[in-house]
């Protein structure tokens, strides 16, 4: 039986048309269910009038907030002993949804194959914020477990009165409730209480703390939670049958596409209507301060007319922000926006005075972008005076508030519908176009479809902030690391959040002007170790001009944690050469000179993922550089490792450098890695791997170009990413929690997907350094940046 | 407006449409085939491959009055029922993560595929390398490929014994 990621009302049939026998007949009954819960909740039941194929006028509303504290809101139970379970988060391609419905089934005590898991649709589902953060295993299947082992208590109680025997003599398995020493007297799940509501009250002062009156089972117990079911969404990935949100069609649906200004903080001085009036197809120019969108009836009239509109622009009166080239030479100099406490321990500068070598070095990251692979889109319907969002954007349900917000529309008329979509990992633009789509269908009174184009995307897109940072450290003569500090400059201007009304692209281009301007943050690193005296400072600084501005920064993929992870690591390899150490063995050392540990281990789970990347990859311990290589290839190896929360990591690139070009290609890659509990083994290694990558990918890659006006790397040729060419031969990910430890039955599932983001880049640096002697402080590791270098030192000849 | 004639996936279709609309929107928007998507519009990412008499090609800048022969699209790889090989190996592997990419990457190694069944892996990098993923699962792509070559591999000879028999 295969299920769905989604199912909302108006490509249901659509769905069933496409469906495979199985999956239609599974899917027929939990849709029924779905109305008739819907209709229970709301008091109201509107029958979806039919449109043409692939879409179906929406129902009216109003959609109130579904109940989180009723357990009918997160589980249904059919008479076919088949089960739904409705989450409030999105799949962002990481397999959640296929772990939560194996965390669920598991507390439920329903064979996985027998379940569907609903997401992100804030008129049907409750409302757990969607996704961000690796947050899904860690703090929101929580409350998904609790309701789950709720409704297997609630259900052996219906069978002990239905059976006449007391609970503690009956045992449960895959929906079937059996006597025990008695397997003739039994009875299921779908005969107890199939198609019919529980009507029970959980508790909890808000979703993440609900519960019910059972436990959650302890670890041991559980059965499908450490298999690895294949994800469910997969096949409908591969076969084209899955609908996305960039493939919402409704009855009379209209395209648009934004103009954008040709360079930041310009002011629109005209529009020509009459410029696109007589192409085929044309609607309407939409325009309203600098925001300007034209509507055509086709996809493609809609990018012809977009290109074909005249409008005139008048540039800003100072340059908006200095040129990239220049960009780390502002950063050190502009004025502070905001300087948080630094954190001292001991005392660093007495530490200073009394080392026997110091050293000092300066990192540098560009802004960088999200970039999906698909530009950023959304569909809006207003139908019936609602708005319905069809979105791919990550936190569904910030995006119904902020949509509401921005068009001064009360919460409960609009809802969204969170689809499938290009990589999400943060605030990405797809939430700029979903207020772009609901003003236009607001202004047009249809359905309309709006999508950036690829310029826009790669110029407009939300980025990560830049970094500066300056280390030092002090060793004693013994070669210890005894004073060390850490000094980041974050250029992170207006920090835009989740679904923020104001700050969405459309609302500041209308000259929406928010009062208090986001002062954004930098970050410290994230390791344990011993320093005795250390002091680590984040100061931030912003852009001159922070409004409508394609240099806008926001959270990208494990936020800050490669911009501070780079320098970090890196810097740490530099002391281990200065102490003339190995520097996996310089690393355990700063690690082991500690026994301070916190609940869950943090230090111990270190160590122990620093010793199986070490024994994965089988590393030779030496101090680095190694001696320089002959021919044009020289290799060589480097190790990182950082935590994100609870979990923790460690990663060995090897990687062969051509003297000659400057390229990089990192051979091998090895992974060991910490997330406490384990839902789903193989998902977990591809979420690793996929983290991995896309960490190399801004390590050799990614950076965002511009000059003084306007952003100038726009396509996947100015903007390169990572390619089939720059994969490793090899991966090897080692997870060194695949068996829970028999000391800790209970334990925790860590946010796994972000964590491994953090050390590839200075694992690469590290290893261009013991292959070339050469250290790289500036990312990405582009071919010309490597070999001004290996030239500067002289490495490029043979 | 002009009328063109496309043949996909076996069926033939007339559309009145502009004839330089490129293939990618007649596709998606007037047959319901949305197995290829919008990516970058420039022929650089490809995510909206389609093969036209067996070669990969970009549906994105590719005018529709200019496709001359078989389309093929992602919905037109399973034959009576039955998923592609490659599309098998893409569950086996359980290759995507958001997926987004997926149309292109298995549009382009059918190609791959069908032109040298038993790629090296070297081949097999080259081949693939035009082909953009953010999600960065080409480790996992290139193992799919690889099951489906090693699957050819071992075919080849009971094929080639057949031949000479």
């Amino acid at each position: 039986m295969r299920a769905f990621t989604n199912v909302p009302r108006e490509i249901e049939e659509a769905l069933e048309k496409w469906s495979v026998a199985p999956r239609r007949s599974f899917l027929k009954s939990a849709g029924l269910l779905a109305v008739s819960i819907g209709a229970a909740r709301t008091g109201l039941f509107v029958a979806a009038a039919r449109g043409k194929a692939g879409g179906t006028a929406q129902t009216a509303g109003p959609y109130p907030d579904i109940d989180f504290r009723q357990l009918d809101s997160w589980i249904v139970i059919h008479q076919d002993n088949t089960a739904t379970f409705y989450v409030g988060k999105t799949d962002c391609g990481q397999g959640t949804g296929t772990a939560f419905r194996q965390l669920m089934s598991d507390e439920l005590d329903i064979a996985y194959e027998k379940t569907a898991c609903i997401m992100g649709q804030t008129d049907k589902t409750v409302d757990q914020g969607g996704s961000g953060g690796s947050t899904a295993m860690e703090r929101d299947a929580w409350p998904m477990r609790r309701a789950a082992a709720e409704a297997r208590r609630v259900l052996l109680e219906m069978g002990s009165a239905q059976l006449g025997v007391p609970v503690e003599q009956l045992t449960v398995s895959d929906c079937v409730i059996t006597v025990n020493g008695d397997p003739q007297r039994s009875v299921t799940y779908g005969q107890l209480i199939g198609g019919k509501r529980f009507n029970v009250t959980l508790t909890g002062a808000n979703i993440g703390a609900i519960t019910g009156v059972a436990k959650v089972k302890p670890v041991q117990q559980l059965k499908i939670v450490g298999q690895s079911p294949q994800r469910y969404d997969i096949p409908a990935k591969v076969d084209g049958s899955l609908k996305w949100a960039v493939d919402v069609k409704l009855p009379g649906m209209v395209h648009a596409r934004n103009v954008k200004p040709p360079f930041a903080c310009a002011t629109l001085v005209s529009v020509d209507e009459s410029s696109v009036a007589n192409m085929p197809g044309f609607i309407k120019v939409v325009s309203k301060g600098n925001y300007v969108a034209v509507v055509c009836e086709r996809e493609e009239q809609a990018i012809n007319a977009s290109r074909r509109l005249k409008t005139t622009w008048e540039k800003p009166a100072t340059a908006p922000f200095p040129a990239s080239e220049d960009l780390f030479k502002y950063i050190r100099s502009a004025t502070p926006t905001n300087t948080p406490d630094p954190v001292v321990v001991g005392d660093p500068e007495a530490a200073f005075a009394g080392a026997a070598k110091i050293i000092e070095a300066d990192y540098e990251i560009p802004y960088q972008g999200h970039t999906a692979i698909a530009p950023a889109h959304a569909t809006a319907d207003p139908s019936n005076g609602q708005m319905t969002m069809y979105s791919n954007d990550m936190k569904a349900y910030g995006m119904r508030t902020g949509v509401a917000a921005f068009l001064g529309m009360p919460r409960e008329k609009v809802r969204v519908v969170w689809m499938e979509g290009p990589q999400g990992y943060g605030r990405t633009a797809a939430e700029d176009a979903g207020c772009e789509a609901a003003y236009l269908a607001r202004e047009l009174g249809r359905p309309v479809r709006v999508q950036w184009m690829r310029s826009e995307e790669t110029a407009w897109d939300a980025k990560g902030p830049a970094f500066a940072v300056k280390l030092r450290g002090g060793l004693d003569a013994e070669g210890r690391l005894v004073a060390y500090e850490y000094d980041a400059r974050s250029i992170d201007n207006n920090h835009i959040v989740y679904n923020d009304p104001e700050t969405v692209l459309i609302a500041q281009f209308m000259g929406m002007r928010k009062a208090t301007i986001n002062k954004g943050s930098a970050a410290i690193p994230s390791e344990m170790y011993a320093i005795p005296n250390r002091r680590m400072t984040m100061t931030v600084v912003s852009l001159p001009t922070v409004w409508e501005t394609p240099l806008r920064t926001a959270n990208l993929r494990a936020p800050n944690g490669p911009q501070s992870t780079f320098p970090a690591e890196s810097f740490i390899d530099e002391l281990a050469v200065a102490a003339k150490a190995d520097p996996f063995e310089f690393r355990l050392k700063l690690l082991t000179a500690s026994t301070d540990d916190d609940a869950s281990s943090r230090r111990a789970r270190s160590i122990a993922v620093m010793k199986a990347a070490a024994e994965a990859y089988g590393w030779d311990t030496r101090p680095s550089p190694k001696p320089l290589g002959a021919g044009d290839v020289l290799t060589g190896r480097g190790i990182a490792y950082a935590y994100l929360g609870q979990t923790v990591v460690a990663e060995i690139a090897e990687v062969e450098v051509n003297r000659k070009t400057g390229h990089v290609w990192v051979k091998r890659l090895v992974c060991a890695h910490d997330c406490g509990l384990i839902v789903n083994p193989q998902g977990l290694r591809h979420s690793i791997e996929g983290g991995m990558l896309y960490a190399l990918s801004r390590a050799l890659h990614e950076e965002v170009h511009f000059d003084t006006e306007k952003v100038t790397s726009v396509d996947w040729i100015s903007h390169p990413t990572l390619t089939h060419l720059d994969t490793p031969a090899k991966i090897d990910i080692v997870l060194v929690n695949g068996d829970p430890h028999p000391n800790r039955p209970d334990l925790a599932p860590y946010g796994a997907g972000e964590a491994s983001c953090k050390p590839m880049m200075a694992a690469v640096a590290n290893a261009i350094h013991d292959a070339t002697g050469v250290r790289i402080r500036r990312a990405p590791f582009r071919d010309a940046r490597v070999l001004a270098k290996l030239r500067a030192a002289g490495v490029q000849s043979v | 407006m002009s009328t063109t004639t496309l043949k996909v996936n076996g069926k033939t279709h007339t559309l009145e449409v502009d004839p330089s609309t490129p293939l990618l929107y007649i596709l998606r928007n007037d047959l319901d085939l949305q197995g290829p998507r919008f990516g970058c519009g420039l022929g650089q990412c490809g995510a909206c491959t389609v093969l036209v008499n067996g070669m990969a090609i970009r549906s994105c800048i590719m005018p529709a009055s200019s496709v001359k022969g078989e389309i093929v699209t992602l919905e037109g790889l399973a034959t009576e029922g039955r998923l592609h090989p490659l599309q098998q190996a893409w569950i086996d592997e359980q290759v995507p993560q958001c997926g987004f990419c997926q149309n292109g990457q298995i549009m382009t190694a059918k190609a791959l595929l069908d032109k040298n069944p038993t790629p090296t892996d070297a081949q097999i990098r080259e081949g693939m390398s035009g082909v953009l993923c953010r999600c960065m699962t080409y480790y996992r792509i290139q193992a799919a490929i690889k099951r489906v070559a090693k699957v050819n591999a071992e075919a080849r000879p009971t094929r080639e014994k057949e031949a000479v028999a």
